[in-house]
């Protein structure tokens, strides 16, 4: 483990928490604050989709379980955020665990694993939406305790840097996985299964790993969406937006790189909140760019942001991406 | 318990919006069986047509079924333009970048359709719409019952130009052995090309069907095209009977669930289905090796 390779992270990082300091505009902050929970389900996504090659079209699965494991039982229960917060954290490595034993096992690979990925997310969007604990259509609302206690927060800035905080642990957890055995084995198998296999890599175990360890980082991210906005409903928890959002972020970004889903959301962000203000609040216009980028980075620039910097400006990517 | 009269008329309604399901998953199957790929653009491009056919309707008053004639051209067309110009040469020959590409194009007409009318949902106004059959103690739905024969008429049409014509000879031998049937002088791109096509200009008729009893938003596509998913993956991806087969079935369990279950956990047994077949026998009933 060489500190080289972090020094990247950290500086990205001091720079992001910063701007709570500079810049006071309430936009600006609800901006960052929904870009650092997109983040870092993006990374989760990352993880799987990116390094591990499995592409996932249904992430809104772990998110939404975050979402409602720490609202549930804040709201049923009375238990303390953080409590509920690491519960989160856990149910999502089982729904990982959970969902890539039964699809991997089966031997889904590609398409039809997108498609189960989907599924699932959709069958849990369903039932959220009509059973009663989950508060049905209507959704859940947690009451208002302000205090780190409760991981609530009144001012913008102190929630902006427990985000940042979870997207750095994100960062880390993905810098060091790229330097390591089990990134190199994530690797192989998405480059070939059969041959990572012949080589003795224990393609199941890997991927497990890999899924369990995804679904709680989109699961974290389902935890900071809930304290941040106190309510969830189904549509918010397990909608399609969120599967999108953590897809788009990384391939726009980078794919399997460490940086790529934070530059990835920033960039797509950027440019949607940019389009709104040329083109006026209509909406679904910020995602009509989403979707050119998206099919412009698959056309033209397949390593997404990070891919073009390395093309143009070698010698800075190497600095960022190491 | 139920009394026979409900739950046969559950039957009857559930094999009615079975046949349209079918007619909708046929255009997604055909593209499997071909490109290999599940195009994730399929419910954006059906909300579109529905959307065309409510316009025809409101502005021209051009009646549903006539305008799928028309429809069926334009969709084709457009169809075949999209898989010539933008899938094929953006996705390189790689059927991650295919998946990732009609998602792109999903995102991107969805939203256009939600820019252009708002998310309000709209419908056409007609008196056929809730005109009746009488059979003995059961009312059938009139436009059900035309959606139902349209439904099966294109499924033949289809099942002829696939067995009986040279475009479809073209088409099987691609989808069969790629890089044979270009040794044969077959043009690959255009095959692709024509069987997008076709499975666009099936959509457009799906849209001229469904909408007299149906109602269209932007967001309308995905309850559709899971449906689709699922079938298309009970049938075996590829199989046009099976998508028939797959339809109605679907429709049967989507209609005696909605009965027993309500009308909000009624989906639910659709997705089980979906699983269950992906996980157990993700070759479906009629699908060929995987």
């Amino acid at each position: 483990m060489k500190l080289n390779n972090y020094i990247p992270i950290i500086l990205v990082t001091a720079a992001l928490a910063l701007v709570p300091l500079v810049f006071s505009s309430n936009a600006l902050a609800n901006f960052m604050a929904m870009a650092l929970i997109i983040t870092l389900a993006a990374q989760g996504w990352n993880i799987l989709g990116g390094v591990a090659g499995q592409t996932s079209f249904g992430h809104a699965f772990f998110f939404g379980i975050g979402c409602y494991t720490a609202a549930m039982l804040q709201f049923h229960f009375g238990i303390n955020a953080w409590v509920a917060f690491i519960l989160a954290l856990v149910a999502g490595a089982g729904a990982g665990f959970i969902l890539g034993f039964l699809s991997f096992r089966a031997g889904l690979r590609g398409s039809y694993f997108a498609l189960i990925t989907l599924a699932f997310a959709e069958l849990m969007r369903i039932l959220a939406n009509a059973s009663e604990w989950t508060g049905g259509a209507a959704g859940l609302l947690l009451k208002l305790k302000p205090g780190l206690a409760n991981m609530q927060f009144e001012s913008r800035a102190s929630f902006l840097w427990l985000a940042l905080a979870f997207v750095f642990v994100g960062l880390v957890i993905s810098r060091a996985i790229a330097g390591s055995r089990f990134g190199a084995q994530l690797v192989a198998v998405r480059e070939n299964e059969d041959a990572a296999r012949a080589l003795g890599v224990d393609v199941l175990a890997v991927k497990l790993k890999a899924i369990s360890l995804s679904g709680a980082m989109t699961a974290a991210a389902g935890v900071l969406y809930v304290q941040n906005f106190l309510y969830i409903d189904a549509n918010i928890g397990f909608g399609v937006w969120i599967s999108i959002e953590a897809l788009l972020a990384p391939l726009v970004g980078g794919r399997g790189l460490v940086l790529g889903p934070l530059i990835g959301t920033v960039t797509l962000h950027g440019l949607g909140e940019l389009t709104k203000s040329f083109a006026g609040r209509t909406p679904g216009i910020d995602l009509m760019v989403f979707a050119v980028v998206l099919i412009g980075v698959v056309a033209f620039a397949s390593g997404g942001v990070l891919g073009l910097l390395r093309r143009f400006a070698p010698g800075l990517a190497r600095r960022i991406a190491a | 318990m139920y009394s026979p009269t409900i739950l046969i008329e559950a039957v009857i309604n559930g094999l009615l919006t079975g046949a349209i399901y079918a007619l909708i998953a046929l255009g997604l199957t055909l593209v499997y069986g071909v490109l290999h790929i599940i195009n994730f653009a399929h419910g954006a491009i059906l909300a579109s047509a529905m959307f065309a056919v409510w316009g025809l309707k409101t502005l021209f008053g051009i009646d549903p079924y006539l305008s799928i004639l028309v429809l069926a051209t334009v969709f084709f067309c457009l169809g075949y333009g999209v898989q010539r110009l933008i899938i094929g040469p953006a996705a390189k020959g790689e059927d991650g970048n295919i998946l990732l590409i009609t998602l792109g194009i999903s995102i991107f007409i969805e939203n256009a359709l939600l820019a252009g009318f708002g998310s309000d949902t709209r419908s056409i106004n007609s008196d056929f719409a809730f005109s009746i059959v009488e059979a003995g103690p059961f009312l059938i739905s009139s436009p059900r019952l035309v959606g139902f024969a349209g439904s099966l008429i294109v499924t033949a049409l289809l099942w002829f130009i696939m067995s009986r014509t040279d475009a479809g000879k073209a088409i099987r031998a691609v989808a069969r052995e790629k890089l044979g049937a270009s040794l044969m002088g077959i043009d690959v791109g255009h095959v692709y090309a024509l069987t997008f096509g076709l499975g666009c200009a099936a959509l457009a008729v799906a849209a001229g069907l469904l909408m007299p009893t149906f109602y269209v938003n932007p967001r309308i596509g995905g309850a559709f095209v899971n449906i689709a998913f699922t079938i298309v993956v009970l049938g075996g991806m590829g199989s046009i009977p099976g998508a028939m087969i797959g339809g109605l079935l679907i429709g049967l369990v989507e209609s005696l669930s909605g009965l027993l279950l309500g009308e909000s956990l009624g989906q639910i047994g659709i997705f089980i289905i979906f699983i269950l077949v992906l996980l157990l026998k993700p070759t479906g009933l009629f699908g060929a090796k995987a």
